[in-house]
């Protein structure tokens, strides 16, 4: 099959374009999806490309069953992966929720829109929560925040090769902003630099007649008693308690003598590393830390910075999603945290240097 | 501080305001420069103010979103009254000097903005061009008022855009690069 | 006791069946065993256990999920539609069969039903409509007939507050594309019931369509009838409100 990438290419394009062809970059065999908007043009690029590489695309009738049919697509062998956005994403949980106790490879590109309900189709970072923790589960997910388009391409790869190596569910967490806007993006072959794609299995329709050449590959997610389903939930902590070091990413900007951390993830990177530079410029000693994995929290590497700044600002488009998870992952860090939430609303760079300049007046 | 240069412009629907930021911006990242364009969008996709937010620099563009802007266009009286909250005493704002009943805001304008352009766009393009190169005609303006590309970059993003229009009637081109010039020269600041 | 001279017959098993599973947990008199029977069967004689994948929905019908020696699936109330079609477009090679009951058809999955009628996916959805969500508790469902009490419907199923019994067959029949298969059985009628569904697996292996059979079965437990109350609910009630027959596909329409 022909590559659609041959060689590196500068490009300028929105992210959803981006999304369109990090997948067929990863060799992602079928997309299933349902209309939401800021999400949509993921699957036009996705249906204006596929049938040129031999691809495939199904449009559901709501966002149950593009979860669901995806399921069907990773139970056959074939790297799918869907995209959806606020009350969509909110309806698809269902079947992330079966993913994530069925060991699913489920890859799902997310376009946080504002919320709650139905809200705006612009921007947020509300979607957190439900991208970590959805569903009547304990989170046993992957979570990659992107901030940029290259990024939206680079993480969108990534996203199948840790389905596929992990087996959990694995989210990534675009917005209405990344979704829509132009930028510039370096568009590659994965092959070209080093990275494989983890080959895909097939979890049902296995080579051999059942009972006869081997067992009936029969997958579960309903158990009799208490027991039998602690069991399952232990292995599956255990087993995502595993992968944990391998998988749990972060960034540091100026951490290294700052004295007021800024905590930002997603697109308020951008903005909390411009403030850092106008801060400094003002000799205010800051710096930013990054969770680029939402779900793993890479907790061990934040707290010890966490603990040597004098005050913590954690900001986010949200009313404190991620800063719950913060203060979880670092508890017993004793230093001050203080908030920037504007939930649903893109956040300033002005905003940010104000708030940490109060923040160094003692304000 | 930063060299990024920030523009707003705003007009309503139909006016070609996100034609005029989409081939801007595609002229700029042509000439190897960073660039960020943000469509406003929003569950009022029709008869809104539509919005276009274009971020151009020689380096690596951050923050998404911008409080102020550099250069403000907007193209209708709504338009006028949507973008104020981005002038400051450092921002060039320029609007169509056929629209009507935004005196108060102008005179607001005249003590926040650094300096504020009234041009016959749609003057020059009914009586002159066509109206159907009024964006281009802004681009024009908003390249006079900004510098941020070449007029030749603003042709190659134009002919990339339009290049298979322009093969079937080749004087489309000249009307637009027409509009782009006088456009250009409207701006004397 | 003394050796008994007459040794009774033991139903044969299709050999599909997974014999250490077999369909022991299904209630005394229920329809789901001899449903599963005739599919077992026709699977065995259409050769393809190497390639059936068994999706199973929630409800009673969830109990089928290791009851054949295929690869197999369960999903949640309703998605067993979506689960099948997402493998079969995947891998056009697999047969898909679609197990559920009525409320997961025709209520909270009824949506995708519907859609999958409209795309004509290339599945089998196999239906057991015992006119009650039986799994939970014998609540009404939306096969259950007017005036049937329920945990629900106590007074019985009011039409003017709660509507009339769903009629699966006839809408997918209505609303499928050409080459789709649509009938409804009973397991009063065994041989006619295996028929259905070999058909409509057999119109799924062909590529033609969308192919479905909704079973009329038997839930005494949750209908509280002893053997004759039960056959007699199934075959007059059930018989009078729900026409057996094919219609969409196969000698109706050829």
């Amino acid at each position: 099959m022909k590559k659609p990438i041959e060689k590196e290419t500068r490009a300028y394009m929105t992210g959803n374009e981006v999304v369109a062809w990090a997948a067929l970059a990863a060799q992602a065999d079928i997309m299933y999806g349902y209309p939401i908007t800021p999400q949509n043009e993921i699957m036009h690029y996705w249906t204006r490309l596929a049938p040129q590489f031999e691809r495939e695309f199904l449009q559901t009738e709501d966002e149950a069953s593009a979860g669901f049919t995806t399921l069907g697509g990773v139970m056959a062998g074939r790297r799918s992966f869907t995209g959806t956005s606020g009350p969509g994403h909110m309806i698809m949980q269902e079947a992330m929720c079966m993913a994530e106790m069925m060991r699913l490879p489920l890859v799902s590109i997310i376009q946080q829109r504002g919320g709650p309900s139905t809200a705006t189709v612009i921007y947020s970072q509300q979607e957190s929560t439900l991208a970590c923790y959805g569903g009547n589960g304990e989170g046993f997910r992957v979570v990659y925040s992107t901030c940029n388009h290259q990024e939206l391409f680079d993480y969108t790869i990534k996203a199948f090769n840790t389905a596929w190596k992990h087996f959990f569910p694995v989210f990534v967490l675009g917005d209405g902003y990344q979704a829509k806007m132009r930028e510039p993006v370096t568009l590659y072959d994965p092959e070209a630099r080093g990275v494989q794609m983890i080959p895909t299995k097939p979890l049902l329709g296995l080579p051999g007649t059942p009972g006869v050449d081997r067992d009936p590959a029969q997958l579960r997610n309903t158990y009799n008693t208490e027991e039998e389903l602690f069991a399952v939930v232990e292995d599956l902590r255990k087993a995502y308690e595993e992968i944990v070091p391998q998988v749990a990413e972060y960034q540091t900007y100026d951490c290294d003598d700052c004295e007021y951390l800024i905590i930002a993830h997603g697109v308020v990177t951008r903005t909390a590393q411009e403030a850092v530079k106008n801060l400094r410029a003002k000799g205010i000693k800051a710096g930013h830390f990054r969770p680029v994995t939402l779900r793993p929290l890479a907790a061990d590497a934040l707290l010890p910075i966490a603990c040597r700044a004098k005050k913590i600002l954690v900001a986010e488009s949200a009313l404190g999603q991620v800063k719950r998870m913060i203060t979880d992952g670092i508890y017993g860090c004793t230093t001050p945290i203080e908030t920037l939430y504007k939930p649903g609303e893109g956040i300033y760079t002005e905003e940010i240097e104000a708030k940490v300049l109060a923040m160094a007046k003692g304000e | 501080m930063s060299k990024t240069v920030k523009i707003a412009i705003a007009g309503e629907g139909g006016q070609g305001v996100q034609a005029i930021a989409k081939i801007l911006t595609e002229a700029a990242y042509g000439e190897g420069k960073e660039v960020l364009y943000i469509p406003n969008f929003g569950v009022e996709q029709r008869g809104g103010v539509s919005v276009a937010f274009v971020q151009i620099s020689p380096e690596k563009i951050s923050a998404l979103k911008f409080q102020k802007a550099d250069t403000v266009i907007a193209l209708s009286a709504r338009a006028v009254r949507r973008t104020m909250q981005y002038v400051d005493e450092n921002s060039i704002f320029i609007y169509d000097s056929s629209i009507e009943g935004v005196a108060e805001e102008v005179a607001e304008l005249q003590n926040t903005a650094k300096k504020v352009l009234s041009i016959p766009a749609l003057q020059i393009v009914s009586e002159e061009l066509h109206p159907r190169v009024f964006n281009m005609l802004i681009m024009g303006a908003v390249i006079g008022a900004t510098k941020v590309v070449s007029l030749d970059g603003a042709y190659a993003a134009l002919e990339h855009n339009l290049g298979a229009k322009f093969q079937k009637d080749p004087s489309l081109r000249d009307m637009n690069r027409n509009a782009i010039q006088r456009g250009y020269d409207l701006i004397e600041l | 006791m003394s050796e008994s001279k007459v040794v009774k017959a033991v139903p044969k098993m299709p050999q599909s069946w997974r014999q250490e599973t077999k369909a022991h947990k299904f209630c005394p008199g229920c329809g789901h065993g001899m449903i599963l029977k005739a599919l077992g069967e026709v699977v065995d004689e259409l050769g393809i256990q190497d390639r059936l994948v068994f999706v199973c929905d929630i409800g009673c019908s969830l109990l089928a999920w290791d009851l054949f020696n295929a690869d197999g699936v369960q999903t949640h109330h309703g998605r067993a539609t979506p689960v099948a079609t997402g493998l079969k477009r995947a891998n056009p090679d697999l047969i898909c069969i679609a197990y559920m009951g009525d409320g997961g058809g025709y209520a909270i999955g009824a949506q995708h039903l519907v859609n999958a009628c409209v795309r004509n996916e290339r599945i089998t959805v196999l239906l057991a409509n015992n006119t009650n969500y039986a799994m939970t508790g014998g609540q009404m469902a939306p096969t259950s007939l007017i005036g049937q009490k329920t945990e629900t419907s106590p007074y019985g199923r009011d039409l003017a507050k709660q509507g009339s019994p769903m009629k699966g067959p006839e809408m997918v029949a209505a609303i499928t594309g050409p080459g789709a298969y649509s009938a409804r059985a009973t397991v009063a009628k065994y041989k006619q019931m295996k028929s259905y569904i070999k058909k409509a697996v057999l119109n799924q292996m062909e590529g033609r369509g969308f192919s479905f059979v909704e079973c009329l079965s038997a839930c005494p437990t949750n209908w509280k009838t002893n053997a004759k109350q039960t056959w007699a609910f199934l075959e007059e009630q059930m018989g009078a409100e729900f026409p057996v027959g094919e219609k969409k596909g196969g000698d109706c329409n050829e």
